[in-house]
């Protein structure tokens, strides 16, 4: 980088003389003089947030003046859509007047892309909220949870009769449907992962195909088979084999996606100590994958407990608590909050409401719980695993001592102390 | 200078040359795992090839008995011999179209909003955000619309045939344009209702394609564009958009390949009408899945074989559509990465 010099007077660069060659020169170090304003690092602008806000509020301005003064228009969400639209604009030229024409879209854009997502956190917060205040009334009422409609007319107040029915048909539905599919699933995941070839390529691409199914169309097949040829009745059962059809291939699907992400080093360490396939497959492969699993699992049993239709075909409806699912039909949560909804009563749509708000705390809580699980990497432990992992190892070291020293008496050493 | 030297080949030992066998053997206790597990393969394929064949089978029947006027004919009415799937196959691809115009720029703006805007924390929230929006029952976005939605969207669509009646999807008949005193129940229950709900259910899943796809986008891409003076929207345009062109087109199609098939909220918005109708503001659409879920009941045993046939053409355009957008999200450069 500098020049060699091949004066053998080793000067001082910040007393460097005319004569030399050039060379590298520090400025000298004086510090700074007078007051030091800190420079600002953050790229919000007063004049952007001046020229945000001013657009906003000469767009609803103008949009109110519209609206009330010039031309008919009624309704809040044309209001808000011109104010939007108006906003966007004014922004777009308020921000020409400083930047250039590149910033000026990039402006425009990032305001369309944040209102596009609260457009959608807004829309969903809204119907989560929208269902809670409705089933509101229904909810708080103890008698929801524990009795039926066996003796309830539509009129009658919701002090009366309840969901215990639709509960626990729920629950013995999609106890069923899980009892089918998860055992199903994960050993068909197991084998697209371990046996690969021409067969089980086939097979991924018929699971791939079948979860295209329409969920209507899984029920209409139950329809027609288990009830009408073989003559089950419409029941729990058959409602739940309907479930099974739906969920298995998304279980299959997103099992297998997490068997893919197990670490080859893992299996092929496993395998090199010589340990058979079985054994890898239990105790590297599935192990890893724990946390995966468990979220598919859960995420199908939301899935299974929030389909209506594939019920609504084949698990009949009734005001009665059945328990048993071979006989008679049995109702679930989203039948009865469909079902509800349809009769127009004020109180059975405030119960409709209720079902459907059971129905999507189950739901929340089920996906809290399988994102919880699910956060964590394949073969990630958790705190406790991991102190139940020390305690194990310290143990097996112990034991590896009282070994040693029962062997040579005297020599009191561990073989890992000496290096080993 | 060193000579080069060549050997000679060395002979192989004169001795019988055994070839080693490369098969393993893997014992008993792995011939057992691998029968088990190959059984489970073996019996979810059965599964799903009965629920195939049979539709196809049982669907057959009603197509064979109706020919080509399966296809164009636009009453339901089996029993009479007068069936077709013109009209709720033209229904459900309206619904679907709407569905996709709505869910198409949520979704993109929310994924670019996750992978390019968000700071740390909210993105996680974010995420877990859309994906619980998929989880949410479908049932629920039916009540919410059934409830309140289509009671607050019909001057929406009133506006929209308003201003824009002109252009003959938007007309709405039986009514006059700019007639304040116009029955507003003309404009509940149409396609445009139902494909907006539609399209809000679908979002998530087309989003979560996309915003896989854009948080993969090469960083070394990415800060060459920014090195080479682009603002954010600059780099999205010239880097994150192309990277994740084939994802967001898959993704949209993997949504329309639900909307395709959604049911239940689509049966609580709808008022059926079984003829082609092509004014999506207008009351009254609908939809093959809808129609399965209205009619299986009352069929008779060919009925229901009319209605599997209607269920199977539904079937392959799900498929079809599944299928082309599984291999464009495969085929774009997801997992391409510069070096940096």
């Amino acid at each position: 980088m500098t020049t060699v010099d091949t004066s053998p007077a080793t000067t001082s660069t910040t007393t460097s003389t005319t004569a030399a060659p050039p060379r590298t020169t520090l400025p000298p170090r004086t510090p700074p003089s007078g007051q030091q304003a800190r420079r600002q690092l953050g790229t919000l602008r007063t004049t952007d947030l001046l020229a945000f806000f001013g657009a906003l509020a000469a767009s609803a301005t103008m949009t109110g003046l519209l609206w009330t003064q010039i031309a008919p228009f009624t309704g809040l969400v044309g209001y808000v859509v011109t104010t939007w639209c108006l906003g966007v604009l004014l922004y777009a030229v308020l921000t020409s007047f400083d930047e250039n024409r590149p910033t000026v879209w990039a402006r425009v854009a990032a305001v369309i892309v944040h209102s596009l997502a609260a457009l959608v956190v807004a829309v969903l917060a809204f119907i989560v909220v929208y269902t809670f205040i409705k089933g509101w009334k229904a909810v708080v009422h103890s008698n929801f949870y524990t009795q039926d409609m066996r003796s309830t007319g539509p009129r009658d107040p919701l002090t009366d009769g309840g969901a215990r029915h639709a509960i626990v048909g729920t629950l013995i539905e999609v106890g069923i449907a899980l009892a089918i599919t998860v055992p199903l699933g994960l050993v068909t995941a197991v084998f697209l992962h371990e046996i690969p070839g021409r067969f089980s390529r086939f097979v991924r691409t018929v699971v791939d195909a079948m979860t295209a199914l329409p969920d209507v169309i899984a029920g209409l097949f139950i329809y027609a088979t288990l009830i009408l040829i073989l003559g089950v009745e419409q029941s729990g059962l058959a409602a739940a084999t309907a479930l099974a059809v739906t969920v298995l291939p998304i279980i299959i699907r997103a099992s297998d996606v997490v068997l893919r992400l197990v670490p080859g080093g893992l299996t092929e360490a496993s395998y090199a100590l010589g340990s058979p396939q079985w054994r890898t497959v239990r105790r590297v492969t599935l192990p890893t994958a724990r946390a995966g699993l468990a979220t598919a699992v859960i995420l199908g049993a939301a899935r299974a407990i929030g389909e209506t239709s594939p019920v609504l075909l084949t698990a009949g409806a009734t005001d009665h608590t059945n328990t048993d699912p071979v006989h008679g039909p049995m109702m679930s949560l989203p039948l009865m909050a469909y079902s509800k909804i349809e009769t127009g009563q004020p109180n059975e749509m405030a119960r409709g409401f209720g079902a459907a708000a059971v129905l999507l705390v189950v739901v929340l809580v089920l996906f809290v719980i399988g994102r919880i699980i699910g956060g964590r990497g394949a073969g990630q432990l958790t705190s406790r695993q991991l102190r139940r992992r020390t305690a194990a190892s310290q143990r097996d070291r112990r034991r590896y001592d009282e070994r040693h020293i029962a062997a040579a008496p005297g020599n009191g050493t561990h073989p890992a102390d000496t290096g080993g | 200078m060193i000579d080069t030297q060549e050997f000679e080949p060395i002979a192989p030992d004169q001795g019988p040359q055994v070839r080693r066998s490369l098969k393993a053997n893997p014992g008993p206790a792995d011939r057992f795992f691998r029968g088990a597990v190959r059984g489970g393969g073996v019996a979810v394929l059965a599964i799903m090839l009965l629920v195939g064949s049979f539709l196809a089978y049982r669907g057959w029947q009603a197509l064979h008995k109706a020919g080509l006027s399966f296809f164009t004919t636009q009453d339901w009415n089996p029993d009479a011999g007068r069936f077709g799937i013109a009209a709720v196959i033209v229904g459900t691809v309206l619904i679907a179209v709407v569905a996709i115009v709505v869910a198409m720029p949520l979704a993109l703006g929310m994924a670019l909003y996750i992978s390019e805007y968000a700071p740390g924390r909210i993105k996680s929230w974010m995420t877990s955000t859309v994906d619980l929006m998929a989880a949410v029952p479908s049932v629920v976005y039916g009540l919410w619309a059934v409830t309140l939605f289509e009671w607050k969207a019909d001057s929406l669509s009133k506006w929209i045939s308003d201003w824009f009646g002109w252009i003959p999807i938007f007309k709405v008949d039986g009514v006059k344009r700019h007639d304040p005193l116009a029955s507003m129940t003309r404009y509940t229950s149409s396609t445009f209702i139902a494909g907006i709900v539609v399209g809000i259910m679908v979002t998530p899943i087309a989003c979560a394609i996309m915003r896989q796809a854009f948080s993969q986008a090469p960083a070394g891409e990415r800060e060459g564009a920014y090195a080479l003076g682009a603002t954010r929207w600059g780099m999205i345009r010239s880097v994150v958009l192309p990277f994740g062109q084939g994802a967001i087109i898959g993704g949209t199609m993997l949504g329309l390949g639900r909307a395709l098939g959604e049911t239940i909220a689509v049966v609580m918005i709808i008022s059926p009408v079984f003829q082609i109708r092509l004014h999506v503001l207008q009351n009254g659409t609908s939809s093959v899945s809808s129609l399965i879920a209205l009619r299986y009941g009352e069929a008779s045993p060919f009925g229901i074989s009319a209605l599997m046939a209607a269920g199977l053409v539904l079937f392959a355009f799900t498929l079809g559509v599944n299928f082309v957008a599984a291999s464009i999200v495969a085929r774009s450069r997801s997992g391409a990465v510069s070096e940096v």
